[in-house]
């Protein structure tokens, strides 16, 4: 049979004149939005529910702390570093800290070390609840938020309980942790370097976590809707993600077994027994589960430091005034959100000569356009937040 | 007795009634639902207003909505956007006519009742897409859509569920229908649990409560149609809200688990332990509805309409065949 071209084009041409005109809509999400994290802005362009692209805009947050780092001395900065990922505020200050010892070429004790890594630990279980709380309610389930904040309310304060401070420790020094730990400011100073009591009650705690960990199992994956809801949705591809330079649990989920933990040497986790938690499908779904299983392999790492703490000195035999050689070294960890590394170079100053930060959830984000490509509305709420950002680790 | 024998007395009188029991119901759910949600949350709730538990909690935040300013946006159709909520509260009180509190205390009992009733609450979404248009908002105006397409795949099963119950008892009027439970036996929910399941679900729908809250939709469309209304008119939609709430239990009760009768009791007991039976099953209905809400999470509008027009459409035609066949053979 013969094509008419013409008349083909011509009865398209009717049947869209028929139709009625549905010209795409710009949608601004943001940067005041319930479920953006914070002050997030995306410029969808939809039509109707489909969502055709998406750009993200950020910096409404930016506060130059790389910048700033360089008029402020060592010690000063770890209480900035401190707010750039606020939910899990302790794991920001290690690599700062572990990049001015290796310039400095300081031993930290054992001790010191093991605090370190279990207060690290605390801090990604604490970011992990968070995110399992909020992961819920931003697919509409409003019971999870309470039984997730219940439990890293526990944490908070165990963490507290160590350094004086819920969100912002500002803990670590060059050289090891913070001396005569244990006492908060309005408490009286005493010799002993963690509080009283501690080991039994983060047992206690690890163990609660665990069981909060199979009550939310039981209420978030036993729930037909939020499978129907994540399941297949928002799948992040393995050569896209590397190539974006995503990290930490969202590149996991894909299947990727990669956690500096394993490969870097910033605390001494070879001595510990995990699993790194790795999925295959990389859904939104696998995000999920990813960090709830993460929660467990940290309660255990926490159980078994807590269990081989050495005894010894907390602080390295350091200058009082802290001048680092000049140098240049880059330390990476692996943060609750994802690999975070602090670039430092030093000229021999009191301060960084220049220190850029690599944080997590910028990378993360930015495969938002991607990711985001022909999505329901809904499944932009849905995706967004199984990456698991926060603003301050973004714009910095 | 004369005076009440007189028509407009009797109407003046009733309306009076209606109005005080609509935001009642309202603040006694509202108020359920923040203590109910509150103890499987591990919380307390309100629990200072009032003296004691909290009871005046509902009351407080009532009149801090009447001090609000009454913001109307720049870009707003005003008219619209004004009677928008009107339009949905005055759906909500209209359902109230039909409902039969007792063998005789009812505004009235129409003959097709159950008609009345499902045609008029489907008026508010009229309101919901008129604030969501008028809003000139993106969020309002996704979330009023989203309204109409719900109500276009949901009124659907809800009237279909509904005529097996209209079968077995062989009248539309709703005090009927509890006279036909009474004289069966039992009520309507045993040989119409499919039915009363799939009412259920779409009455869930109807109110836009979790897991179908996809018009309001916190976490995507910040509040849906009611993103822009604030003080007083916020307090229509949120009194339409519970007092629909309360409404379609009220209907689901009557229709299918026997309204204001309970067995084993004279017509005469009836008139005056009416009323409590029937709020009782309604609170019952109620309880569902709360504890819904906050176990489940929302789904998705695309999921929603399979749902509704792949499940939902052809279990009630089934159970109207099923129903058909029972009356006709048996």
């Amino acid at each position: 049979m013969v094509i008419d071209h013409d008349q083909v084009r011509h009865l398209s041409e009717v049947a869209v004149s028929v139709e009625l005109e549905t010209p795409e809509m710009t949608l601004n999400i943001g940067p005041q939005h319930p479920s953006t994290h914070g002050v997030l802005r995306l410029v969808a362009t939809v039509d109707g529910e489909r969502v055709f692209d998406v750009k993200p805009v950020i910096g409404y947050m930016h506060r130059g702390y790389e910048k700033l780092a360089e008029v402020r001395t060592y010690p000063q900065i770890t209480a900035l570093i401190n707010r750039i990922d606020w939910v899990s505020g302790y794991a920001n200050e290690i690599p700062f800290i572990v990049a001015a010892e290796r310039l400095m070429e300081i031993e930290v004790p054992e001790r010191a070390q093991y605090i370190r890594l279990i207060l690290t630990e605390m801090a990604r279980i604490a970011s992990h609840l968070v995110f399992n709380a909020s992961y819920p309610l931003e697919l509409g389930a409003a019971t999870p938020l309470f039984f997730a904040l219940r439990e890293r309310e526990r944490v908070l304060d165990l963490i507290e309980g160590v350094t004086g401070g819920r969100f912002h420790p500002n803990f670590n020094r060059i050289g090891g942790v913070k001396p005569n730990a244990g006492g908060g400011p309005t408490q009286r100073k005493v010799s002993q370097d963690l509080p009283k009591g501690f080991f039994e009650e983060t047992r206690a705690a690890m163990e609660r976590v665990l069981s909060v960990c199979d009550e939310l199992e039981d209420l978030v994956a036993g729930n037909e809707i939020i499978l129907a809801r994540t399941k297949g949705i928002g799948v992040l591809p393995v050569e896209v993600g590397a190539a974006y330079g995503v990290s930490g649990p969202n590149l996991r989920a894909s299947g990727v077994p990669f956690d500096l933990r394993r490969i870097e040497s910033y605390l001494p986790y070879d001595r510990f027994d995990f699993d790194v938690v790795t999925a295959q499908n990389g859904d939104c779904w696998d995000r999920w589960w990813v960090r709830l299983e993460e929660i467990r392999q940290a309660a255990r790492i926490v159980i078994q430091a807590i269990d081989g703490i050495p005894s010894g000195p907390l602080q390295a035999k350091v200058p009082r005034v802290i001048k680092v050689p000049q140098g240049e070294v880059y330390v990476r960890a692996e943060n609750p959100k994802g690999e975070m590394g602090y670039h430092l170079i030093s000229e021999g100053g009191q301060g960084p000569y220049r220190l850029k930060i690599r944080s997590a959830s910028y990378s993360n984000i930015s495969i938002l356009p991607h990711i985001l490509e022909g999505v329901l509305v809904p499944d932009i709420i849905a995706i967004m937040g199984s990456l698991d950002f926060v603003l301050g680790d973004v714009d910095r | 007795m004369t005076l009440l024998e007189n028509f407009w007395v009797l109407v003046a009188l009733k309306a009076l009634v209606i109005a005080a029991v609509v935001p009642l119901t309202a603040l006694v759910l509202g108020y359920a639902e923040l203590k109910i949600s509150a103890h499987m949350q591990s919380r307390i709730g309100p629990y200072f207003a009032g003296g004691r538990w909290g009871w005046a909690q509902l009351i407080a935040d009532g009149l801090k909505f009447f001090q609000k300013e009454d913001i109307i946006p720049d870009r707003a159709d005003k008219a619209v956007f004004k009677m928008a909520p009107a339009l949905v509260l005055m759906s909500t009180v209209a359902l109230f006519v039909v409902i039969p509190f007792s063998p005789s205390l009812r505004v009235r009992d129409l003959d097709l009742g159950i008609f009345y009733v499902l045609a008029i609450s489907s008026v508010s979404t009229i309101g919901v897409l008129m604030a969501g248009w008028s809003s000139g908002n993106k969020y309002s105006l996704m979330g009023g859509l989203r309204a109409a397409g719900q109500l276009i795949a949901y009124e659907l099963p809800l009237v279909l569920a509904v005529v097996g119950a209209v079968i077995q008892a062989g009248t539309m009027s709703l005090n009927g229908i509890v006279e036909a439970q009474a004289a069966w036996g039992i009520p309507f929910v045993i040989p119409q649990f499919l039915g009363f399941v799939i009412f259920l679900i779409a009455v869930l729908a109807e109110l836009t409560r979790i897991p179908f809250d996809m018009p309001i939709a916190e976490s995507e469309l910040v509040m849906g149609y009611v993103t822009e209304y604030s003080g007083f008119r916020f307090l229509f939609f949120f009194l339409a809200e519970y007092a629909n709430m309360f409404a379609m239990s009220a209907i689901a009760a009557t229709v299918f688990l026997g309204g204001y009768w309970a067995p084993g009791l004279s017509d005469a007991q009836l008139q005056y332990l009416g009323p409590i039976i029937l709020v009782a099953k309604v609170f019952l209905l109620v309880f569902l509805f709360i504890w819904f809400r906050w176990t489940f999470p929302r789904l998705r509008e695309d999921q929603l309409q399979s749902f509704a027009w792949k499940w939902l459409v052809p279990l009630s035609v089934l159970n109207i065949i099923a129903t058909g066949i029972f009356k006709v053979v048996f």
